[in-house]
């Protein structure tokens, strides 16, 4: 344990990402479960949207600053802000200080916040304590390095030592899995071809494992190679890596059909 | 050079198509990448050399007019000219004349990405010059009549067959596949050049400020054959790559090959200081250092000063899984890559340059490499930033962004919009759990699915079972 928790019970807001709330609402509820078998109290603010990354990454500053502040102000009272993403939680952490260079009150306040704002599983392991969780999961899964969560939130053994814990999983490492899988947010829509390139690449590195599963912890990476593998008629299963810490990786994968009597 | 950068998009697309392009840029990863791991893994101190070499450049930036003025009294005290080219026409200008005076003919040149930003090639050959490249990579794209595609492998594009054809086509001799073979009918080729040149040109990778020297580290060796047998030696270089003593030499070469190549060292470190002198028995009889400026000067102080550290290693765009999926040749100009990325806008202005740094996932790779730190994706989302300024984002994404913001600021609208859209997205879905194809697809069902949502948005479901807040 790196960092004790500054209450007993810490308070931690869950930043429930645009991509979470909308499209994979499972990825919320196992957040919550992990957290709270923590120890943790959860809330989830409803003033909460967007982080305003996309506003940052294609050059709409302003419109980044305004979503900056509505966070700040949505989590500034909890003990810690946690997501389950290692991107939005990067531009929390790293990119709303500078966002407010020339605004001292702001500056403060953002950095305040980024000094309590966590991806998930590094939360759980390294401030949590957390070393296992109480899971099952019946197959071979492979880990996909997403890059915010590995360069910017140094997010790399976490998962894999949680993973270990869980009953029945086997994890094979591919290679290259700390190379960009060609998601990068609206990189994907602009420049398909290469993002489909790259995702040729990360998926036959990860076919190459044998892996039956693959799993990730930033929800963009995973619809985008699960995308790219239901339009391929690949029956690889994609999971967000807290569904299967938190055992609710029981229900139909990602772009996978319900199954029927569900 | 000439200037491609606006046809990013289709050139890309093209690239993906390009079976050997494809092929060559395969055989990279092992070449470059696992070297430079292992390489950086068996020295202990590279992370903290790391650091001291971004402290150097950082200090030498701050300081430049100081460090250039010393590097200028040096050489001249050693009996060189320094030359000041503030842009690519003023450096052909400076160059043109100092060939002109020597009554050159031929002109050997070693390799420098310097002199593709100033259209050397082009300018002396429109003059009646004639120009052999020396280094092997060069070589080979200049028989084949095309630009580099990499900053330290120009040739990384080609695949060996290919160079085999080029070399039998130019040479006049019996085609050769082998390796060993080909460098050595090159080699042969090239000897002959070297001693009838009147000027040789090469480029600098650092410029001692303290004694006035210029160091090239190559592998072949060309670059001192090239300066060395001319009558007059030309550098080309830029105003950012003067370093103070040979003291902080050692640190840069310390990390550059190591980045570059994962080699300890290159093969071959070469120092030139001055002409030749009284007693040498060798060397130039007259050394010139041509230093271009080219829209440096204006980063100094701005945003974007960290970029004037590089050094030209290569090692971002070695890891940048963009380049390793669409070469060089794509970027449409010098420099290629992430560095290329930041730069080409810079110097070549934003009109055009639209797609470099949009074409980029902001994975951060680059960044993990850099031997002296330039925090890359950082920048390349600054010149976004710039973009965005200049109105020259894309009207739709613009529209597209305002409207983001709009909703976004608005978390009861928010909340309601997500509501319905994921609705509409799960009863598109019917049960299938994926959509094929989405109304006004922004790019996302070319060659992927959508994974279809439940119908539910989390906080609607949290606030029904949980209801706090």
């Amino acid at each position: 344990m790196s960092d004790t928790p500054v209450t007993p019970r810490p308070r931690v807001g869950l930043f429930a990402t645009c991509l979470m709330n909308a499209m994979r609402p499972s990825i919320g509820f196992a957040s919550a479960k992990l957290l709270e078998d923590a120890g943790c109290h959860v809330s989830v603010p409803a003033a909460q949207t967007c982080c305003g990354q996309p506003g940052l990454n294609s050059g709409d500053e302003d419109g980044a600053r305004a979503l900056a502040k509505q966070v700040i102000e949505a989590f500034e009272d909890f003990d810690y802000v946690v997501g389950p993403s290692g991107s939005c939680m990067a531009t929390i952490r790293h990119d709303y200080p500078g966002l407010f260079a020339d605004m001292a009150d702001w500056r403060n306040r953002a950095e305040a916040l980024a000094a309590k704002s966590h991806e998930l599983l590094s939360f759980l392991t390294d401030v949590m304590g957390v070393t296992e969780v109480d899971a099952e999961y019946q197959g071979t899964i492979t880990y996909h390095d997403s890059c915010s969560g590995l360069r910017s939130m140094g997010v790399k053994g976490q998962p894999r030592q949680l993973l270990g814990s869980v009953k029945g999983l086997t994890i094979k490492e591919m290679e290259d899995t700390e190379v960009c899988c060609g998601f990068g947010g609206t990189f994907c829509v602009k420049y398909p071809e290469i993002s489909e390139k790259m995702a040729d690449d990360k998926l036959a590195n990860a076919a190459a494992t044998g892996a039956d599963t693959l799993l990730g912890g930033d929800l963009g990476c995973l619809l985008h190679l699960a995308g790219r593998l239901r339009r391929k008629g690949s029956p690889v299963r994609v999971y967000h890596t807290a569904e299967v810490l938190a055992g609710l990786a029981d229900g139909p994968s990602l772009g996978e059909a319900p199954k029927e009597g569900r | 050079m000439e200037f491609r950068s606006p046809e990013f998009k289709t050139r890309a697309v093209h690239a993906l198509h390009d079976v050997n392009l494809q092929k060559a840029l395969s055989n990279t990863k092992a070449g470059f990448v696992v070297k430079r791991a292992q390489a950086a893994e068996e020295m202990p101190e590279f992370e903290a050399l790391r650091d001291t070499a971004r402290d150097i450049k950082d200090h030498v930036l701050n300081n430049l007019d100081h460090y250039l003025e010393k590097y200028e009294a040096a050489v001249t005290a050693a009996g060189g000219h320094v030359h000041y080219a503030a842009d690519a026409e003023d450096a052909r200008r400076i160059i043109l004349g100092i060939c002109k005076k020597a009554n050159a003919k031929r002109i050997t040149k070693g390799k420098s990405m310097v002199s593709e930003e100033m259209g050397l090639n082009e300018a002396l050959i429109a003059d009646g010059y004639e120009v052999v490249e020396t280094d092997l990579g060069e070589y080979i794209i200049q028989l084949a009549d095309e630009p580099p595609s990499h900053i330290i492998a120009p040739a990384i594009h080609k695949t060996k067959d290919q160079v085999a054809d080029l070399f039998a086509a130019a040479h006049n001799k019996p085609r050769k596949t082998d390796r060993a073979a080909l460098v050595a009918e090159a080699r042969e080729v090239l000897r002959e050049k070297y001693f009838s040149a009147e000027v040789g040109i090469t480029g600098g990778n650092f410029l001692v400020a303290e004694t006035g020297s210029s160091v090239i580290v190559t592998n072949e060796g060309n670059g001192d054959l090239t300066q060395t047998l001319a009558k007059v030696h030309i550098v080309t270089s830029g105003i950012e790559r003067v370093i103070p003593t040979l003291d902080d030499l050692s640190v840069f070469l310390r990390i550059l090959a190591r980045s570059a190549t994962g080699q300890e060292t290159e093969s071959y470190t070469t120092f030139s200081t001055g002409p030749r002198r009284e007693g040498d028995v060798d060397g130039p009889e007259e050394y010139h250092v041509v230093l271009l400026d080219n829209g440096r000067s204006k980063m100094l102080g701005s945003r974007f000063q960290d970029m004037l550290r590089c050094i030209r290693c290569g090692a971002c765009m070695n890891h940048c899984p963009v380049y390793g999926s669409i070469g060089g040749h794509a970027y449409g100009w010098v420099y290629p890559g992430p560095m290329g990325s930041v730069l080409t806008p810079l110097i070549k202005g934003m009109d055009g340059t639209y797609d470099l740094p949009n074409a980029c996932t902001l994975n951060g790779r680059c960044k993990s490499v850099c031997p002296v730190r330039i925090p890359l994706p950082d920048l390349l989302r600054e010149v976004r930033h710039q973009q965005y300024r200049k109105n020259m984002t894309p009207k739709r994404q613009k529209q597209a962004l305002k409207l983001w913001r709009y909703v976004a600021e608005r978390p009861k609208l928010y909340h309601f919009a997500e509501r319905i859209g994921v609705r509409i997205l799960a009863s598109m879905a019917n049960g299938k759990g994926k959509l094929r194809s989405l109304p006004f697809d922004p790019g996302w069902t070319g060659a992927r699915d959508l994974p279809a949502p439940t119908g539910r948005t989390f906080l609607e479901l949290w606030q029904a079972k949980r209801g706090d807040q």
